[in-house]
């Protein structure tokens, strides 16, 4: 197959260049801010995440009003002078509750995912670079935490160590790490075996400088778009387990709740859908716009184009 | 690509066809008198003596017949297996005479002795039936049950001949007659349940479709899991000439969206119930097809009287006077619902408690301070417990409100899965719990005889001597109606004064009918008929 | 390649073992039993339920028992369904499933990996932007939003499709396999796209390209063969997830599948069929991701030569 040959067109004068530049770790940094902010849509993405972060960090002092204060006879009302995005069925201001779900959402969001992505990639990159007997159990055990009932679970750990927002972190970084894993080390596996990487290790560089070196900023790509496509999914996810009694507790909420009852409502007060499902969208695509960024910045080769 | 043209061409198929309209189930059904049934959940069992849901009952209703039906509007007993019957004196010995055309869908007759047999296997301890006490008004059927005596012939149960059945009563039941066109009262087929294996064996195969003999309007033909349960019309049952129906699709559909939507989209006869906030909606648009009724049932807190601060009556009685009952029910609930004074729901069969709860913010915070806690200071951090629903999580919301705004007191909201929430309540493990009650029949016994002390569902550790002893003994003895229900109108008086629970509002039945269907009333038990409905052509919401 | 399989399919014994243990002490450990009810169950009723199902039993008893039945291939009696077999449960919900999470599966793949590939090709134009946006909205949206929206709209004010049933009117089957095949389709776009751009600026594409092949064989022949490899390491799970069923589809389109008993058993602390069914799911987790493992293999030889070794 011709591209298994490929390689070998390429001269070694590039392997070292780029080995060089993945060593000055600052400069790979600095090189990808700068890249970084040639791209316009991501700088908007970062804007956008920045003033929502800054809004979610503020909300206590500048929400129009309380997030619990009822108005029961008032009820659902349609977005007026007096509640810009309307009331909910208790007749509590949904710009409020927006804002409030926000904290809640965007911390699950990042925490979780954090939390996912640093097992995942620590899992994924030694089980890929190990190879061998240490892979298959690493990844056998990936493969039993699949199939472990993920509702028993969540209902165990509800019963536990009862309500907790930590656990909810918990709870869902320990199932999203799960494909992140597998998704890196099908990655290393095909890095480890590149001639960078050979030469890295001829080189005389230690096994755990080449992990972290090497191929851990080589997986990127993959690891921030999968990243990206965690965070909803946690958001989402939030909600749900919100729903059976792990995490928020009404009155509080998070964009996911919000979402959730919104959509039995969508016929008879569309507004309750569409304000919280506009503030998750938003922040999504701000998101993906930043990680497409990040990602073109921070690919070690892209110094080369 | 074989594979692809065999998957494609038939998506490309159905993308097609699927534009061309066609005839909906409810069309379908008006043409072929069957109703389409939308009955909430996949049925656990078919066997009257094992089931306990609502869902199960809906389809056993059509597959067999007790001794003694409910009029579909006033709920009054009228004749079934049993063509007449007779009251002793003294209102414990009933003698019921089996009509002589009344058959089983194989044809055999219906007779005394399947009575007999049916209420012993439903009363066989290995079986497990929850429901196993509806017939324990009868004498010695709880020893029998509980395996205190060995001997069935002690029961009070015995064929006269092949068409007449005695049956002697512990004490005078005004409601037994009620009791009677209760599923775990229901005959089943002695044979067909012998050929499948013992009579109290749980879950074998005489339930399924093919092996099912019934006495009642309809047999079951067809039983896909999670999809549809088919009955048509057995043409052996007695009545069959005034049966209108051919036959009902129940469909178990677990999604009140959902159902709401397939009834839009003609696909459903009869819902359920209707999604919460719809109610206004079809009120105001399409009034015709929704039909609410109240229903024998009473949405409540309980407390945990073993707790403090809810062993002080005062406490319970300030939380009790700072719920704003209406604006529940107007805001929130929607569906007409009750607020409730007392916790039987009124005029239960002529019965209607006294009561004077109310809704007094003033009264409260007094009667909080009297507890000590002026101001709610001092008040412990509370957790109000209820299972993971929607509405249940709504009205918490806003009872929280009630109690922070008037009271100044912090009630944290917890909800737990079913399991676990069911779980807690039952090892006390709580401060105070949401919970409903649905009567078993319509008679104040059924919402009083469950708080005596140590009762299965009082849960709450509350216990009153008095009251004890009125329900469990002065009640059940006393000669006449009037005399009992003045009994039981003083038991209710401690029990809403002391205040374990407080109830909340009584239950409406909420169900979206197709203007073809007739003969289905809103009753307290939403009981229908099925040999009373029909079906017309037309139907006025198309 | 062989010897590879082999030894997987010999781990999956011990992955087997110790799914099975765990759950099975796990659902004993949440509270609330099988029969607990709205309505206190009697004790003495409880007591007979219980020796029925060999609850009565320690604990360690009724898990030799269940391991006896388990290696004849017998899952034992639903708790849920007094009549069913947790067998019976299963054979009765695969069909639907599995033919729902086929359709989803190629709505997720084509839609999917022709999304990737194209936006792939022009990064940060509007051919990147557009799709990706399409994809984005697909995650955004969870089916639990996707589905009622597409049967208000389809079902309900063009009338143009059933807003339910499986296999009961024509074209019923379209909007669930679009809701549950969408939000496969946007993770795939996604990976695909960040897996593409990954080949497309390696060398041996250059070389490609520098030999003047056609940029279609490029693409397709050279470039997509590692452009999809994490999609193919995202697939093996995300298909053990779509044969198994979705509870949130399955629901709003009533749909008799799998999804629905899985969930179900869980809350009803059905305990054999919560074991069944995991037992199951794990059964395809290893089936699949052993696929994706051998398909990643042979797509992309520069694995083959370390497989072998390990």
């Amino acid at each position: 197959m011709a591209m298994t040959e490929s390689p070998l067109d390429t001269s070694n004068i590039d392997q070292e260049q780029l080995l060089a530049s993945a060593e000055k770790g600052t400069s790979l940094w600095a090189d990808a801010w700068v890249r970084l902010r040639k791209n316009r849509l991501a700088l908007v993405g970062l804007a956008i995440l920045v003033f929502l972060t800054v809004v979610s960090i503020l909300t206590p002092w500048i929400a129009p009003y309380g997030y619990e204060v009822q108005d029961l006879a008032l009820g659902a009302s349609a977005p007026s002078r007096e509640h810009w995005f309307g009331t909910d069925i208790f007749g509590r201001d949904l710009l409020t509750r927006v804002m409030y779900g926000g904290r809640m959402s965007l911390a699950v969001g990042f925490v979780a995912t954090g939390v996912a992505l640093v097992i995942g990639v620590l899992w994924g990159t030694v089980a890929g670079y190990a190879g061998g007997r240490v892979d298959a159990v690493m990844m056998r055990i990936v493969d039993i935490l699949y199939a472990l009932p993920f509702m028993i679970f969540i209902i165990l750990l509800m019963v536990v160590f009862g309500r907790n927002i930590l656990l909810l972190f918990l709870a869902i970084g320990a199932v999203e790490w799960l494909t992140m894993a597998r998704i890196v080390r099908s990655q290393v596996q095909s890095l480890r075996k590149q001639e960078f990487i050979e030469a890295a290790y001829s080189l005389g560089l230690s096994r755990w400088r080449i992990i972290h070196r090497h191929l851990i900023p080589n997986t990127l790509g993959p690891v921030i778009v999968y990243t990206t496509l965690t965070i909803p999914s946690v958001m989402l996810l939030e909600a749900f387990l919100s729903f059976l009694g792990l995490g928020v507790q009404p009155p509080a909420s998070s964009w996911g709740l919000l979402i959730n009852n919104g959509v039995e409502t969508m016929e008879e007060y569309p507004w309750l859908l569409i304000f919280p499902g506009l503030a998750l969208s938003i922040t999504l695509f701000s998101l993906n716009f930043l990680g497409d960024g990040l990602r073109d910045a921070l690919d070690p080769r892209a110094s080369k184009d | 690509m074989a594979i692809w043209r065999r998957v494609l061409t038939p998506l490309i198929c159905l993308w097609l066809t699927a534009c061309g309209g066609g005839e909906t189930n409810v069309e379908m059904g008006n043409r072929e008198k069957i109703l389409q049934f939308g009955n909430r959940t996949e049925p656990q069992e078919l066997d009257p003596h094992i089931v306990t849901g609502i869902p199960e009952a809906n389809i056993i209703a059509a597959l067999l017949e007790g001794l003694v039906a409910k009029d579909p509007k006033t709920l009054e007993p009228i004749p079934a297996v049993a063509e007449r019957w007779e009251i002793s004196d003294d209102g414990k010995t009933y003698t019921f005479f089996l009509r002589k055309n009344a058959r089983w869908s194989n044809r055999d007759p219906v007779t005394a002795r399947d009575f007999v047999w049916s209420w012993w296997r439903a009363l066989q301890p290995a079986l497990g039936n929850q429901y196993a006490y509806m017939l324990f008004v009868i004498e010695n059927a709880e020893a029998y049950n509980k395996g205190d005596i060995q001997d069935f012939e002690r029961v009070g149960v015995k064929a006269l001949d092949d068409h007449t059945l005695e049956v002697r009563l512990t004490h005078p039941t005004p409601y037994f007659l009620q009791l009677l066109d209760h599923q775990s009262t229901y005959p089943v087929h002695r044979g067909t349940i012998e050929a499948f294996g013992a009579p109290d064996q749980r879950g074998t195969r005489w339930t399924r479709p093919g092996n099912y003999v019934g006495n009642g309007p309809f047999v079951l033909t067809t039983w896909q899991l999670n999809k549809i349960i088919e009955v048509r019309k057995n043409p052996y049952y007695w009545d069959a000439d005034n049966v209108r129906l051919n036959g009902i699709d129940f469909r178990p559909i677990e999604n009140v969206s959902t159902e709401e939507r397939m009834f839009r989209a003609g696909q459903l006869h009869i819902t359920q119930t209707i999604p919460i906030d719809k109610v206004p909606e079809y009120r105001k648009n399409n009034p015709g097809v929704l039909q609410v009724a109240p229903y024998l049932g009473t949405y409540y807190y309980r407390f945990n009287v073993k707790k403090p601060p809810f062993d002080d009556p005062l406490v319970r009685k300030a939380l009790n006077l700072a719920i704003d009952r209406k604006a529940i029910v107007t805001s929130i609930t929607k569906g007409g619902e009750l607020p409730a004074t007392t916790f039987t729901p009124p005029d239960t069969m002529g019965y209607t408690a006294e009561s004077d709860l109310r809704f007094d913010p003033e009264e409260a915070r007094r009667l909080l301070a009297e507890a000590g806690y002026p101001d709610g200071e001092g008040f412990p951090v509370t957790d109000l417990l209820y299972n993971t629903s929607e509405g249940h999580q709504k009205i918490a919301v806003a009872i929280q409100q009630m109690w922070n705004q008037y009271l100044n007191v912090d009630i944290k909201l917890n909800n737990q899965d079913w399991k676990v929430f069911l779980n807690s309540v039952n090892l006390g493990d709580y401060d105070i719990a949401r919970a409903g009650w649905i009567g078993d029949y319509v008679d104040p016994n059924t919402f009083l005889d469950m708080w005596v002390t140590g009762g299965g569902n009082n849960q709450t550790g509350w216990s009153n001597p008095r009251y004890d002893e009125i329900i469990l003994k002065l009640a059940p003895a006393a000669d006449t109606q009037a005399e009992r229900y003045a009994l039981m109108r003083e038991a209710e008086a401690i029990l809403l004064d002391e205040l374990p629970v407080i109830p909340l509002y009584i239950y409406t039945s909420k169900s979206l009918i197709k203007p073809s269907v007739h003969g289905i009333y809103g009753n307290l038990l939403d009981h229908i008929l099925y040999k009373n409905v029909w079906l017309s052509d037309a139907d006025g919401n198309k | 390649m062989f010897k590879f399989t082999l030894s997987r399919i010999l781990q999956a014994i011990p992955v087997m073992l110790v799914v099975v243990t765990v759950t099975f002490f796990l659902v004993r450990l949440a509270p609330g039993g099988p029969f607990d009810a709205e309505k206190a169950v009697p004790p003495e009723v409880l007591r007979a339920l219980e020796a029925n199902y060999n609850l009565d039993l320690p604990v360690w008893q009724q898990f030799t028992h269940y391991i006896g039945d388990l290696l004849q291939g017998d899952f034992g009696p639903s708790f849920r369904y007094p009549g069913r077999s947790v067998n019976e449960l299963i054979a009765a919900g695969l069909p639907a499933s599995a033919e729902l999470g086929f359709y989803a599966l190629l709505v997720a793949i084509v839609i999917g990996i022709l999304a990737g590939i194209i936006s792939s090709l022009r990064p940060n134009t509007a051919q990147d932007y557009i799709p990706m946006s399409a994809a984005m909205i697909g995650i955004c949206m969870p089916s639990f939003l996707l589905g009622p929206v597409l049967v208000l709209i389809f079902g309900i004010w063009l009338e143009w499709v059933p807003v339910s049933g499986w296999g009961d009117i024509p074209g019923d089957k379209i909007l669930p396999a679009l809701t549950m095949g969408s939000a496969y389709a946007a993770y795939i776009a996604r990976l695909s796209r960040g897996g593409m751009l990954e080949v497309l600026s390696q060398d041996y594409i250059r070389t490609a390209r520098a030999k003047g092949l056609p940029e279609r064989v490029v693409i397709f022949k050279h470039a997509l063969r590692g452009g999809i490899v994490p999609v193919i390491a995202y697939l093996g799970p995300a298909f053990a997830g779509l044969l198994t069923g979705s509870f949130v589809v399955e629901t709003i389109f009533q749909i008799p599948g799998l999804g629905r008993f899985f969930v179900q058993a869980a809350f009803n602390r059905d305990y054999t069929m919560i074991m069944g069914s995991t037992i199951f799911f794990a059964l395809l987790i290893i089936v699949f991701n052993l696929l994706s493992d051998i398909v990643a293999v042979w797509i992309n030889p520069r694995l083959r030569h370390q497989t072998q070794g390990g």
